[in-house]
């Protein structure tokens, strides 16, 4: 394969890949890892470099939205950050020591329990579409967030008792300073490689930029939710399998 | 006194907001530019990321990367895309304890500045391993 249909393949994935990331909640930088590993057999280690760059893009573009807006709560942000930052720099380097097959299959297990947790999601959504559909759409889900936003909203929410829409404004804005903390590590491991972070962080971003757009105009994307949440499901079972096999 | 905080603060949000999308546009420009150059160079080489070998020399240090960025080389002014990108978010955490010295928060600065530590020190210790 030459390099410019590689990199071509790679932008329409990144692409469809923010478009559903952002209509679902989930984030497009997650689901490219087992696009990259699975359909393009690229090493799992350039994937993660790719994603992670990827997340950052799209966290910063809509905390920018949020931070104007003031519904990020920026103190509870910056003090939650100490310990994100931290976790996320014990991950990337306990990432380092551990055998690839392993990580595919936590990612796995990962990707699963977040298709689950976005169809939850929409759940919760529908229920709140009498008290102002529109502007929860806009506020919860315009932009992609990664796949620890559900795990942040969810305690920020129901433990601390902050309002929803702030918990979620507030994840997505941690979000990329805690990719940042692992992403300056991976860099330096050379897990970000130029060739293949270039069209994913375009083809993501631009992906949901379009998919924050669709959504402010659909009516449902129910049944996309469960299309995603099944092709997540599928590509999750095959990370699994072949982690276990050790093809991975 | 309540007021003046929040008057602040709305300003604080304003700054950073701005931070946050000059980053994102600035670096996704950079490596859209860069990614041109590479694509006219190396387009038809054969793609080959099976194996993890790390990335070329000349872009794993600082100095290569601008270096390389003179030369006009793509993959090295993709990578100084790259590297502001995952620089905005550590900017924006920078912005914020400037923002909170300008309000006398002490509290927030010290946590702001601990936030800064722990990527310093990720820093640091990729080197190091």
């Amino acid at each position: 394969m030459s390099v410019i249909v590689f990199t071509l393949i790679i932008l329409v994935g990144a692409y469809f890949a923010g478009l559903i990331g952002s209509l679902t909640g989930l984030g497009g930088g997650f689901v490219i890892i087992p696009l990259l590993t699975l359909l393009l057999h690229v090493d799992i280690h350039y994937a993660i470099g790719a994603s992670l760059v990827s997340v950052i893009a799209t966290s910063s573009g809509s905390a920018a939205a949020y931070v104007k807006e003031g519904i990020t709560n920026m103190r509870l942000g910056m003090f939650l950050e100490i310990a994100t930052t931290a976790g996320a720099m014990t991950g990337a380097i306990i990432a380092v020591y551990i055998p690839t097959n392993y990580i595919a299959i936590l990612l796995g297990v990962i990707l699963i329990c977040s298709a689950i947790m976005s169809l939850r999601k929409k759940a919760e959504q529908v229920l709140k579409q009498q008290n102002g559909w529109a502007t929860k759409l806009k506020l919860n889900s315009s932009y992609p967030t990664a796949n620890g936003t559900v795990n942040y909203s969810v305690s920020m929410d129901s433990i601390m008792r902050i309002p929803f829409k702030v918990s979620t404004t507030t994840s997505n804005f941690m979000i990329g300073v805690t990719a940042a903390a692992s992403a300056v590590v991976y860099l330096q491991r050379g897990y970000i490689d130029p060739g293949i972070s270039m069209p994913v962080v375009i083809g993501v971003l631009v992906g949901a930029l379009s998919g924050s757009k669709i959504l402010v105009h659909t009516q449902s994307s129910g049944w996309l939710r469960w299309v995603f949440a099944v092709v997540v499901v599928f590509l999750a079972s095959q990370l699994i399998y072949n982690g276990i096999i050790g093809r991975i | 006194m309540a007021q003046k905080i929040s008057f602040k603060d709305t300003d604080m949000q304003a700054v950073i907001g701005w931070v946050l999308r000059i980053g994102v546009i600035v670096s996704i420009c950079i490596v859209f530019f860069g990614g041109v150059i590479f694509l006219y160079r190396h387009g038809h080489e054969i793609a080959d990321h099976k194996k993890f070998k790390g990335i070329p020399d000349f872009i794993s240090t600082a100095g290569g990367i601008i270096n390389g960025v003179f030369a006009f080389r793509g993959q090295a002014i993709i990578q100084l895309g790259i590297v502001l990108l995952i620089a905005t978010p550590v900017l924006r955490v920078i912005f914020s304890a400037i923002g909170f010295v300008l309000e006398k928060d002490y509290l927030y600065i010290g946590i702001s500045l601990l936030v800064l530590l722990i990527i310093f020190i990720s820093m640091i210790s990729g080197h190091a391993g």
